[in-house]
């Protein structure tokens, strides 16, 4: 005689039945590869025309990467990225916010503005993005022109205008990769009732206490997402130099694919502790009322 | 009398709102013409570059207006691209894997959203962990396994993935229709079970409906990203058909041995007239879908908490 199943065991097989299909995917197309290519890191790889001959050989090509200057460049260019992602992360994520606010503003041209703010998705993303930093376009003009990077190094000490102008002549590119971000922002931005910010209003809280109570607690959700994408997005963009550390290795005759499978693993390491330390933070910093 | 005009005028200048006075106003609008102009330049300057004839580009005194539109670059670059059958191609490889992953991670995020699943932590950290890991990492055992199933250099090898969830950052979509599903209000789903629908139809008829912004981010995320990848296409579908952006990224090889242009020679305009002829088309579909991207938040009614 059949029992009804207990409605916990209900909803566990109803809930992987919506998983089926990803669960399927993930162990034929990503999971099979990355455990081959995880045996890779662990061998020597020669591609040829006859098809792939792969010898163990343990460890060896994680020890070269700390023992030769191929390696020690592989190094020194994570080190930088976790750097430039300390930096870069929070202005991009502020930057996103901000202007995803402005947006969602009642302002006239709303989708006027959109239309505009939408290209760097469309552009930063391809091919067209190289071409444009190669050629000089996307820089502005009046950032030299207007000599504001000479502005700074004159007016401040060293140490404080070497950063500085970096930071300024990076804030092209950085702008340019905030256009999923504020995408990501104005779609969380409308799930906000507006009725919410009236009843606020009525109550005496100004724009400043509506934005603190009522904005940025429903965006929470939305700055770990945008965090996380942005590390990823900076992380594995192909001009990354880690990556083309990865890529340049994967067909040179003395590393191969091996010692390159090798450096891929490590930085990913790199990248999920930097991930681990954001998310501690966030944690740490909107842990009042999190019940999952 | 004269503080109450002042008053008056501070209250239109500052207003009880951030966009009500006029200093808040113009505070917005120049923050956004500023960072706006930015993004647009490139834009302006590929497109009147791409209008240029010779004369015009080695003038000096042209810079912004160029003298005359001349339209032979767009018409040498439609030729050089074979832009409708490109075209075709690129929008297969781009509209159904798009359609089909938003559709999967949708499944994926609703699952891990609503249900209590066991292994919810160790699903998360696979997801996670095939975001993280640089698709550099397992393109070539990858490539082995199509070669295997005999789909590579064929457009399923970019479908078949997408189809199951496996695609380009699928993650972030799943991690999107996550925090989607779970923002709705878990009363509603009650309700309709207590009315005797089940977990299918409360999620076709409840969960799909609310998270219409979801989907249409999802798809307009996919849809470009799939346009503009470079890397997966030429390693899996290159050698015989092309995307556009696989022809833009060849474009000065693939000029020189297209027939009939013999006498002319590559320059920048023409080069901007088929950059400004790639991005078109996701420019247009933005543009189409944007109106709904709107409407379609106004329309769910039902904020999260």
């Amino acid at each position: 005689m059949r029992r009804p199943l207990k409605r916990k065991t209900r909803e566990n097989l109803v809930g992987w039945s919506f998983l089926s299909l990803w669960a399927i995917g993930l162990l034929v197309f990503t999971m099979y590869p990355i455990i081959t290519s995880f045996y890779y890191s662990l061998s020597t790889v020669i591609l040829s025309g006859e098809g792939i001959k792969v010898t163990y050989i343990g460890l060896e090509n994680y020890r070269n990467i700390f023992s030769t200057p191929e390696g020690f460049s592989f190094l020194q260019s994570v080190g930088d990225f976790a750097i430039e992602i300390l930096i870069k992360v929070p202005i991009i994520t502020v930057f996103a916010m901000i202007i995803a606010i402005l947006l969602n503003q009642p302002i006239k041209g709303k989708g006027f503005f959109r239309g505009i703010y939408f290209l760097p998705v469309i552009i930063a993303s391809g091919p067209v993005i190289s071409q444009l930093i190669y050629q000089g376009a996307a820089t502005i003009p009046l950032v030299e022109e207007l000599g504001i990077i000479d502005f700074i190094t004159e007016t401040f000490s060293e140490g404080l205008a070497r950063p500085l102008a970096n930071i300024f002549s990076e804030l092209i590119v950085i702008l340019w990769f905030s256009g999923v971000q504020i995408l990501l922002f104005i779609s969380a931005l409308q799930k906000i009732d507006k009725s919410v910010y009236e009843a606020a209003m009525i109550d005496g809280a100004g724009p400043w206490e509506s934005f603190w109570k009522i904005t940025l607690p429903s965006l929470k959700n939305m700055v770990l997402v945008s965090v996380v994408f942005t590390i990823i997005n900076l992380g594995t963009y192909s001009e990354n130099e880690a990556i083309l550390h990865i890529k340049n290795n994967m067909f040179a005759l003395e590393t191969g694919f091996g010692f390159s499978s090798a450096i891929a693993w490590l930085y990913f390491i790199a990248l999920a502790i930097i991930l681990g330390l954001f998310f501690l933070f966030f944690r740490g910093f909107s842990n009042k009322r999190r019940t999952n | 009398m004269d503080s109450d005009k002042l008053r008056r005028f501070k209250h239109k200048l500052l207003g009880k709102n951030l966009n009500d006075g006029y200093l808040g106003k113009i505070f917005i609008y120049s923050l956004l013409i500023i960072i706006g102009f930015i993004y647009v330049f490139p834009i302006i300057k590929m497109f009147t570059y791409s209008i240029k004839d010779l004369d015009d580009l080695v003038n000096p005194v042209v810079e912004w207006i160029p003298t005359k539109v001349y339209l032979v670059n767009y018409q040498t670059s439609f030729i050089v691209l074979s832009y409708w059958n490109t075209l075709l191609f690129s929008l297969v490889v781009t509209l159904v894997p798009a359609v089909l992953q938003t559709i999967t991670c949708s499944f994926a995020g609703y699952a891990l959203a609503k249900f209590r699943i066991k292994g919810k932590v160790i699903i998360f950290g696979l997801i996670l962990m095939t975001y993280l890991l640089p698709t550099q990492v397992y393109m070539i055992p990858r490539f082995v396994l199509f070669d295997k199933l005999g789909i590579l250099e064929t457009a399923w090898a970019i479908i078949f993935p997408a189809t199951f969830g496996q695609g380009l950052s699928s993650a972030i979509f799943i991690l999107i229709f996550y925090q989607f599903f779970k923002m709705q209000p878990s009363a509603l789903d009650e309700s309709a079970e207590i009315d005797g629908a089940n977990r299918y139809q409360v999620f076709i008829r409840i969960g799909v409906p609310l998270a219409a912004p979801a989907y249409l981010t999802s798809f307009l995320f996919s849809f470009v990203w799939y346009w503009n990848e470079t890397y997966i296409s030429s390693l899996f579908i290159g050698s015989d058909l092309y995307t556009l952006q696989l022809k833009l990224l060849n474009f000065s090889s693939q000029f020189g041995v297209t027939q009939g242009l013999t006498q002319q020679t590559i320059n920048e305009a023409i080069k901007y007239s088929a950059t400004i002829l790639i991005i078109l088309p996701v420019l247009i579909v933005y543009l189409v879908m944007q109106r709904w991207f709107v409407e379609g938040v106004d329309r769910t009614g039902i904020t999260g908490e």
